[in-house]
């Protein structure tokens, strides 16, 4: 136990001599969390139109102004034919384009029906459905507004829906984000940090000199990764709190059942540090393996931003294999359903099951390279 | 120059000794963009719907059905108690629960406006807004069956939706060229980020430090061979994706080679940057992260609209160079975009690679002392 707490002490000492990457672990997280609390939004506002208002009367003009007047529009230009729109979407200075047919108004004002098109840019397909999506019902409001004098009071018949949104009102794209970065920043500090903290002793040799002292090997891999465990903690602790307080995420779960899972993850991700340490031999390699095999596939695969739901149904059996999926489960969970143990139980053991099948892998491996 | 090809010749022959980062770097970003191009989408189609029916009559079945046969919703399960859905939402075995009351049908069927519930799980703001829609959509359409005498007004206003460029609205083909950015970005950083710090950790910064060349013919010695890996990797990315996502060519090949090998100019330069600015392997890693690997997924208008940003987050994307490159990508492949109107973003990546290149020089030139 003695011999441990000497190498912790060491390890200690070695980060505290390299005060940038003391520095970098602590400001990692909140620049992650800056970025994906405030660019991490998919919301679609001020987009930007441009019209093309061939009738030039009093009732185009007045649904040109919904649209200036609506907070997800900004009229950019009005333009007389839909030839020159294009020149806008081509640009990328338009992302929609509104265009109003000559007689609209007249057709209007003689309650006959009339078409308007909206022409949109498709080559960023995901805002594009959102603003079409506002486009269409800003329309169809403006449309009831007209029908109604006709159809008298009470409309007549038809269904209410009543939608009503759970756990996140007001849809803040925040609140999905932010409890994600626990889970990216705790993989990012541990596992890389770790990694290349044992390939930089097989790098510089120093490895050898360790394996010949009298500590024994769990005491060396534990003494290896404690601290780095420690500073996935306190990261824990850093993250939590801006999101509580700063970004105003609420936290309806319980915050000690966070900590603990949170405490299991560390465990899986420290143990895929070692056992990425066990297949590199220069910190390079140890770089390359952890962002291309691990970092990136986990980012995208785990449901942190694209849902795991929309993959095709070859790839979702893969998601299982990525511990970032159980965590986000865990943290969204407790975050915005106030969701307990009872509920998250098969989550947590896939995460425990996880963390042993990959640490006794990287021993397994390790102590064949010793022998 | 003959010192800068030494250099190079070096570089060259310490990557083929290293296998591994050599095949990483050519073909793992093909086999990623593979991945992710085809595992990727944002097209929101089966959500798992809990129907809760407690009317029980034609009229509540033309509903749940409407939802059913719209193709967007997937039925999960028919519960009859209000705690069951909650379970369902809970355990996210449903993203939606449609609720019709008691007497639906009478209310329909006298005329009057009949209320239905539909729950949606908000966590995913994205994915919840969508799913609103189609539910407001499904609603009304189903709504104006029961209307008085069954028949439909035509409304007095209707819209024409018409799509450019991707009129399928293909999510891929927006992600592609966000893969593209993301792939070559990553790969071009990680090949030079530890180049320089890995001689300072080893010692053999000393024989740089002594070598009788310039600074600038050193870091442009130490880029090409990355340069040429990294081109040839982002050939390849480009290609599998014509071939298998069905990227378009709309442009100018030559443009897209100028954008292309300025924006891997600029990278490689960040990385070398990385490199001198770090003392140890570990910092460049972390800090490659921190400003490479990051902003070039959230800050680039890769998956997230610059425009909805607020105002001094939106300043930091203009030093973020996948920002250009990829509306320079875009326009040249799926809209045509013409040479001259991409000058803007193509005078940004060149001054972006420029500084960064003069940024490692001066840099490592302090350390050479």
């Amino acid at each position: 136990m003695q011999r441990l707490r000497f190498l912790v002490r060491k390890e200690f000492q070695e980060l505290r001599q390299n005060p940038r990457l003391f520095g970098l672990v602590i400001i990692a997280p909140i620049v992650q969390l800056t970025m994906l609390g405030y660019a991490a939004t998919t919301d679609v506002r001020d987009v930007p139109v441009v019209v093309a208002d061939g009738d030039r009367s009093a009732g185009s003009r007045e649904l040109i102004a919904r649209f200036d007047a609506s907070a997800n529009f900004s009229v950019v230009r009005t333009v007389t034919t839909t030839r020159e729109i294009e020149p806008f979407l081509e640009s990328g200075s338009a992302w929609l384009a509104l265009s109003i047919p000559a007689g609209y108004g007249e057709q209007i004002d003689r309650r006959l029906p009339a078409v308007v098109q909206v022409i949109a840019d498709g080559s960023d397909s995901n805002s594009t459905t959102v603003a079409l999506g506002y486009a269409t019902s800003l329309i169809g409001a403006y449309a009831q507004e007209l029908a109604v004098p006709d159809a008298g009071a009470g409309g007549g018949g038809g269904i209410d829906g009543r939608i009503r949104i759970w756990f996140n009102p007001q849809l803040e794209s925040r609140h999905f984000m932010i409890p994600g970065v626990l889970a990216l920043v705790l993989l990012v500090i541990t596992s890389n940090l770790a990694a290349m903290a044992i390939v930089r002793e097989k790098e510089l040799g120093t490895l050898e000199q360790l394996n010949v002292t009298p500590l024994r090997r769990w005491e060396l891999i534990v003494g290896k990764l404690l601290p780095f465990g420690v500073i996935g903690m306190v990261d824990v602790l850093l993250v939590v709190a801006v999101a509580v307080f700063w970004f105003e995420v609420p936290l309806r779960g319980s915050f000690t059942l966070l900590f603990a899972l949170s405490l299991l993850y560390v465990l899986c991700t420290l143990s895929l540090g070692l056992f990425i340490s066990t297949i590199s031999d220069t910190q390079q390699q140890a770089m390359m393996t952890a962002t291309f095999f691990f970092l990136t596939p986990m980012i995208y695969l785990s449901g942190f931003i694209f849902p795991i739901e929309n993959m095709p149904a070859v790839i979702q059996p893969f998601t299982y294999l990525i511990p970032l999926r159980y965590f986000l489960v865990i943290v969204r969970g407790i975050f915005l359903k106030g969701i307990g143990l009872d509920l998250l139980w098969p989550q947590a053991a896939a995460l425990a099951a996880w963390g042993l099948v990959v640490l006794s892998l990287a021993v397994a491996r390790s102590r064949k390279r010793a022998a | 120059m003959t010192k800068a090809l030494a250099v190079c010749r070096k570089e060259l022959r310490q990557i083929a000794r290293d296998q591994r980062t050599l095949l990483i770097l050519v073909f793992v970003p093909a086999f990623f963009l593979l991945l992710y191009g085809y595992a990727l989408n944002f097209d929101i189609r089966h959500v798992l719907l809990a129907v809760e029916d407690r009317d029980g009559t034609p009229e509540s079945r033309a509903v749940v059905s409407a939802f059913i046969n719209s193709g967007y919703f997937d039925l999960a399960a028919s519960v009859h108690a209000p705690k069951d859905v909650e379970r369902l939402l809970d355990l996210n075995e449903a993203r939606a629960a449609l609720v019709i009351p008691e007497g639906f049908a009478r209310e329909v069927r006298s005329g009057r406006l009949a209320p239905v519930q539909v729950l949606i799980n908000g966590e995913n703001a994205n994915t919840a807004t969508t799913v609103l829609g189609y539910a407001g959509t499904i609603l009304r359409t189903a709504g104006a069956q029961f209307a008085p005498g069954g028949v439909q007004l035509q409304p007095p206003l209707a819209v024409e939706p018409r799509i450019w460029y991707n009129p399928e609205l293909r999510s891929t083909l927006f992600l592609v060229p966000g893969l593209i950015a993301y792939i070559s970005m990553i790969t071009a950083v990680a090949s030079t980020a530890l180049s320089i710090v890995r001689e300072k950790e080893i010692g053999t910064i000393e024989q740089v430090r002594m070598a009788p060349m310039s600074t600038p013919s050193f870091i442009i010695g130490k880029t090409i061979p990355y340069f040429l890996i990294a081109l040839a990797s982002a050939a390849l990315i480009i290609g599998a994706s014509m071939v298998l996502f069905g990227l378009p060519m709309r442009g100018n090949w030559l443009a897209l080679l100028l954008a292309l090998s300025l924006f891997l100019v600029g990278a490689l330069a960040t990385g070398l940057l990385i490199s001198t600015a770090s003392d140890t392997q570990q910092v460049a890693f972390q800090l490659a992260l921190l400003v490479s690997f990051l902003p070039t997924i959230m800050l680039s208008g890769f998956i997230f609209p610059i425009s909805s940003m607020p105002r001094a987050l939106q300043l930091v994307t203009y030093l973020v160079p996948a920002r250009y490159f990829l509306i320079a990508l875009r326009g040249i492949v799926l809209k045509g975009t013409e040479l001259s109107h991409l000058l803007p973003q193509l005078a940004a990546l060149a001054l972006y690679a420029v500084a960064m290149l003069s940024l490692s020089s001066l840099r490592l030139a302090r350390d050479r002392g």
